[in-house]
């Protein structure tokens, strides 16, 4: 007789008619394939955990946030923003598509020009851009966002020494009715810190203002603040034109967009709450359009924009090591991914899924990685199907951060596949081994050999 | 193990506690293994007919089945044995098997 397949006896207490702090939709349908591919083929092949990337995906998501933007305004350019995701393989995906490179350090300069991404189509952000970085950025004719006085600074007491003359934009920092206020890069709006730093550009001829920029945050549930902040870039844009008769080049309204993941302690899901990239392109090109800026001078529109190209594009595919009970009783499951791989767990409730298919018996649990500390925890609380030792679950939508603020804590990090339009799977990161980390370190001759 | 005489088990696994007014659900081998125990089957017995009817391994079937038993009795759906000392402060069920 063939037997039946196992599945957990489970016991669940029926809470009359109260959503209980777990929530009371399951949504733990089980996610069998990715575009065309099975996940239990995938880990056969690759391992567990393993990061997944569906190029689609990441086309269709470009796409439609292009369309957006530009069916309502004349000249829309996109810069990928390397630290989201700068695997090569990813980064190229979005170059091919049209995406410049933002990068903020020499690091990610050096990588963008590694893939081939000419200087001219580099835009260096951030605090901390070294003497030689901008050297190099000045001589590839890059965009230099300036950040602080300081770094003004730097850059006139090269343009003295070498002749040259750089490209740079302002950041500016501005209230958009968000809080709280990222004020900390950048030059303020509001208390005239940001005409300040322009009037000492523009009178001292030794810099070339091509554009502004800002970026006014990440995660940003308000179209509306890209309004303003739009606005507010037109305005200055306008100022320049009255007060030095000066045309810029272009207005960069950064990244920041929401992607569709739920923050943690939200209500509602981030599927029903965050604004799409039509809101974001009605908002920010209408007050561009609107503004005093005549319309034959209208500037390039850049954007940055980073999570929202590319978290539904990235998967996690993991496996149960063990199931647990807490002591009041509540069930834990460990995973063999934690937040070494996941940090993203620590803003966002990752959605969780199966691998396999699975009866409609939930089940309250926590769910944790395989770390040694208590902070490896990837869902608090969550309802999921009665997993056992070996399940494989996908989580989803994690394609932003994780693959560069991994950590390599008490082991190694996994392969990373592509899955290509024709369904094809390509390993874009190699699995770290004990070599690979090794290589990087020296033990002093006096510290080669013990006995114990 | 014995399960408290008056609990209500449905054909469909909606289980209700009259002592404490509690309502549960089980899954469909939840309602197995209750039901077994109801007629007063033993662990070891219950155990044996799930592994003749399941695909898997005789030691993992009793770990989920401990497991399993440990929340009937967390849950208090089972009779306290008069050696268990029936300490109300405790949660017994969930001490390790
Ligand atoms: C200057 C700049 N541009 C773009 C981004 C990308 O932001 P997001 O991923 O929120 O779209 C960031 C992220 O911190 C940033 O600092």
């Amino acid at each position: 007789m063939e037997k039946l397949p196992f599945e957990r006896p489970v016991i669940k207490k029926l809470k009359a008619g109260m959503p209980g702090k777990f929530g009371m939709k399951t949504g733990v349908a089980p996610v069998t394939h990715i575009d065309q591919v099975a996940v239990s083929d995938l880990i056969a092949e690759h391992g567990s955990p393993l990061f997944v990337i569906s190029e689609n995906t990441l086309r269709r998501t470009f796409r439609e946030a292009k369309r957006a933007f530009e069916t309502r305004y004349p000249k829309v350019r996109f810069a990928w923003s390397y630290k989201t995701n700068y695997l090569n393989a990813v980064c190229n995906v979005f170059h091919q598509e049209g995406s410049w490179a933002e990068v903020v350090s020499g690091f990610e300069y050096e990588k963008a020009l590694a893939l081939g991404v000419e200087g001219q189509h580099i835009i260096f952000n951030g605090p901390d851009k070294s003497y030689d970085d901008l050297i190099r950025a000045i001589e590839n004719r890059s965009l230099i966002h300036i950040d602080h006085f300081d770094e003004m600074y730097m850059l006139h007491e090269i343009s003295v020494k070498t002749g040259s003359k750089p490209r740079v934009a302002i950041r500016v920092n501005m209230d958009t009715g968000v809080y709280p206020m990222w004020d900390r890069f950048g030059f303020n709006y509001e208390n005239g810190e940001a005409w300040d730093a322009i009037n000492r550009i523009m009178t001292s001829g030794k810099l070339e203002l091509t554009g502004l920029h800002t970026h006014i945050g990440t995660y940003m549930l308000s179209a509306d603040a890209y309004r303003i902040a739009a606005s507010k870039l037109a305005e200055l844009a306008e100022g320049l034109v009255r007060r030095y008769g000066k045309t810029i080049d272009y207005i960069d309204i950064g990244g920041g967009f929401a992607s569709k993941n739920t923050l943690k302690g939200a209500y509602y899901a981030g599927t029903d709450t965050a604004p799409d990239f039509d809101d974001y392109a009605e908002a920010i090109s209408s007050a561009i359009v609107n503004s005093q800026i005549s319309p034959d001078n209208m500037p390039l529109l850049i954007l940055e924009t980073g999570r929202a190209l590319v978290d539904d594009a990235g998967y996690l595919l993991g496996t149960v090591i063990a199931n647990k009970r807490l002591s009041d009783g509540r069930r834990a499951t460990i995973l063999d991914t934690g937040v070494n791989l996941l940090f993203t767990s620590f803003w966002y409730e990752h959605q969780i899924n199966p691998a396999q298919p699975v009866s409609d018996h939930t089940e309250e649990t926590t769910i944790y990685g395989p770390l040694c500390m208590n902070i490896d925890v990837i869902r608090e609380a969550s309802v999921m199907p009665l997993l056992k030792k070996g399940d494989n679950v996908v989580i989803s939508r994690i394609g932003a951060y994780n693959m560069t603020q991994w950590m390599q804590f008490i082991t190694t990090r996994p392969r990373v596949v592509m899955i290509d339009a024709e369904n094809k799977i390509h390993v874009i990161r190699e699995k770290e081994k004990l070599e690979t980390i090794n290589s990087l370190e020296r033990v002093p001759e006096h510290l080669k050999k013990f006995k114990l | 193990m014995r399960l408290k005489k008056n609990i209500a088990v449905s054909e469909t696994g909606f289980v209700f506690d009259p002592n404490s007014g509690d309502s549960y659900s089980l899954n469909d081998i939840g309602l197995e293994i209750v039901e077994l125990l109801k007629q007063g089957r033993s662990d070891s017995s219950v155990l044996t007919a799930l592994n003749s009817r399941y695909d898997i391994d005789r030691a993992s079937l009793e770990k989920y089945y401990h497991d399993f038993v440990s929340m009937l009795k967390y849950y208090r759906l089972t009779e306290e044995r008069p050696d268990a000392g029936a300490d109300s402060g405790h949660n017994p069920g969930i001490q390790p098997q």
